[in-house]
């Protein structure tokens, strides 16, 4: 059924139709909607849930990590300065194995203090062990946090569902959502591979001596790199029963492209826009939204960008020092790969909109420069205020 | 494309405005998307709601600039908000007051129509005599001056949205459907008669 939901309410949906046993999460400015929502939800009965009142995201995060192994399906959500405090936490949820999935509405650090959308949030969590997915509309932070329990409960890794602040999490608009029977075949209940059980004691994330700490952080290498088979196979099974999917990248228009915008989360959707206009004045114009950031999908990007001639990176992130973070991630991906000149760019920080003008000027200034600048190039910045 | 912005205070429901005409016109077979100006919100102070249409899937995520039309929920935020700000020539300003204004200097090269949506929602108790809750009637103006959505599938969203009072606010969009006066162009202190604009059909 097509209803009007705003972002916020497709995740809470989502969570309500995984049937998730224990929610745990702190508010914050912007993912307060989430949790609200699911708070309503555990209390009106509609999710047969406990939701866990805690006092900071630290303990969210470590209330969420006990009930997953105590063997239930677990949910959180955070932001920014949230997430940062939960960075410890983060580390214990991945290499304990535990399949956790978390909302994380991309907000910029303070100070200066920022409600509004930036993406260094959740890419300083990139060497966590989590998977990451960073959606672009509505309909996709419903699909892609179904799709999340079962990418996580089959790799035994935890699973970030991001959005970006406002332009996705406070924004309405159509959204399918499904029927709980058709939700509950394609995720049945969580049957855990471990648990803690009191019949059967056994000691969990203990210490883990020379001898054997390198074979589990290997153990949990090739568990990432199993996710992009098994995403394709999730959402093949998904696709068949709803009649979406989105793939570990999302192409446009990119198979005879000789410039290629890549970005991610909402700023793709204006960057469709633009390259339609674009190839309505004859430019050969196309545009690769990378939705899967970890595992970093290599063999897609590849694929996309085999013939391009110039690739332009839109980043809402910095990495102070080294700029861009899928700019970077994307040059070390190319290498053996198609020799594309990268052109990276930042823009949108802290919620500064990227608008139909910005994402032109990423295409003008890419076509019209011989060779990418070392450093990433600022857009929109106001100069006259850093006199 | 057809884009609205929507001006009011805060505690005079101009974000669930926004919502229920969207849900109002997504039943009516339109694409939708809006969303508030994302502020630290405080009640009494101005705030900005955006409405966006159109036949099929809409992909642009950035702010409105350049509104097909705008709607304000109090005509003294005339003097704090620059309502007009990108406002596309000849287009629309649904506004509450009384009347006319006296000053038609803020409205030059615009479309101008009125309600006394303040008048209406107080008739129907809704809000107090200093702070109407005014949003329902404007609704009802909306779709009588648009023609869009179908004063029905406002009905309904205000059913399913209004969380009290619900026979009151469907009566205070009715009557504010049937007041709204059209006053057309502003052409230095003349009004040009202008119809109420006509959206492409939405799809079925």
């Amino acid at each position: 059924m097509k209803t009007i939901l705003e972002g916020s309410q497709a995740c809470a949906e989502a969570v309500r139709l995984a049937r998730v046993q224990v929610v745990s999460a702190y508010p914050i400015t912007p993912q307060t909607h989430i949790v609200e929502e699911l708070a309503k939800f555990c209390s009106d009965g509609s999710l047969n849930g406990r939701f866990l009142c805690v006092e900071s995201e630290h303990s969210a995060m470590a209330a969420v990590i006990g009930a997953a192994a105590g063997g239930v399906r677990t949910f959180t959500a955070s932001s920014s300065q949230g997430l940062a405090l939960m960075h410890e936490m983060l580390h214990w949820a991945a290499g304990g194995r535990l399949p956790i999935v978390m909302a994380e509405v991309n907000r910029a650090l303070g100070p200066g203090w920022n409600l509004w959308a930036d993406q260094t949030d959740s890419l300083a969590q990139r060497d966590t062990g989590w998977i990451q997915l960073y959606c672009a509309d509505g309909q996709e932070v419903l699909d892609t946090t179904l799709q999340a329990y079962r990418l996580a409960e089959a790799v035994n890794l935890p699973v970030m569902v991001i959005l970006d602040a406002f332009f996705l999490s406070h924004t309405w608009e159509p959204v399918d959502l499904p029927a709980q029977e058709e939700v509950d075949q394609f995720l049945p209940p969580y049957a855990p591979r471990f648990r803690m059980d009191t019949d059967h004691p056994q000691s969990l994330h203990g210490v883990a001596p020379i001898g054997v700490y390198m074979e589990m952080r290997r153990s949990m290498q090739l568990a990432m790199e199993a996710v992009p088979e098994l995403l394709e196979r999730i959402e093949e099974e998904f696709f068949a029963r709803f009649g979406r999917r989105y793939g570990p990248v999302e192409p446009y228009l990119c198979d005879d492209a000789d410039v290629i915008l890549v970005t991610s989360g909402t700023a793709a959707g204006t960057a469709r826009v633009v390259v339609d206009q674009l190839r309505a004045e004859g430019q050969k114009a196309g545009l690769l939204r990378i939705r899967m950031f970890r595992p970093f999908p290599v063999r897609s990007v590849h694929e996309v960008l085999k013939s391009a001639l110039k690739v332009a990176v839109l980043d809402r992130n910095c990495s102070f020092g080294a700029g861009g973070i899928f700019a970077s991630e994307l040059r070390s991906a190319l290498q053996g790969g198609n020799p594309v000149p990268v052109y990276s760019y930042i823009a949108g920080l802290g919620g500064r909109d990227i608008t139909v003008e910005t994402i032109r000027d990423c295409f003008a200034l890419t076509r019209g420069t011989d060779r990418p600048a070392i450093e990433s190039v600022w857009l929109g910045v106001k100069e006259e205020l850093l006199k | 494309m057809k884009e609205f912005r929507f001006h009011g205070r805060g505690g005079q429901g101009t974000v669930l405005a926004s919502i229920a005409l969207a849900k109002a016109f997504f039943q009516a077979g339109y694409w939708v998307q809006t969303f508030p100006v994302f502020g630290s919100e405080r009640r009494g102070a101005p705030v900005e709601a955006y409405l966006r249409l159109e036949t099929t899937k809409i992909y642009l995520r950035s702010n409105i600039y350049e509104p097909d039309h705008v709607i304000v929920q109090d005509a003294r935020l005339i003097n704090l908000v620059d309502v007009t700000k990108g406002l596309k020539s000849g287009g629309w300003i649904l506004l509450n007051a009384p009347g006319l204004p006296a000053d038609l200097a803020p409205f030059q090269g615009f479309k101008l129509a009125c309600v006394d949506a303040a008048h209406i929602a107080l008739e129907h108790g809704l809000g107090a005599k200093n702070q109407p809750i005014t949003n329902t009637a404007m609704m009802g103006a909306f779709a009588r001056l648009f023609s869009n959505p179908p004063l029905e599938a406002v009905v309904e969203a205000i059913e399913s949205e209004m969380p009290i009072k619900i026979s009151e606010n469907v009566a205070a969009a009715r009557a504010a459907y049937e007041a709204v006066v059209l006053h057309g162009q502003v052409n230095g202190s003349e009004l040009l008669p202008s119809a109420g604009p006509i959206f492409r059909k939405a799809v079925s």
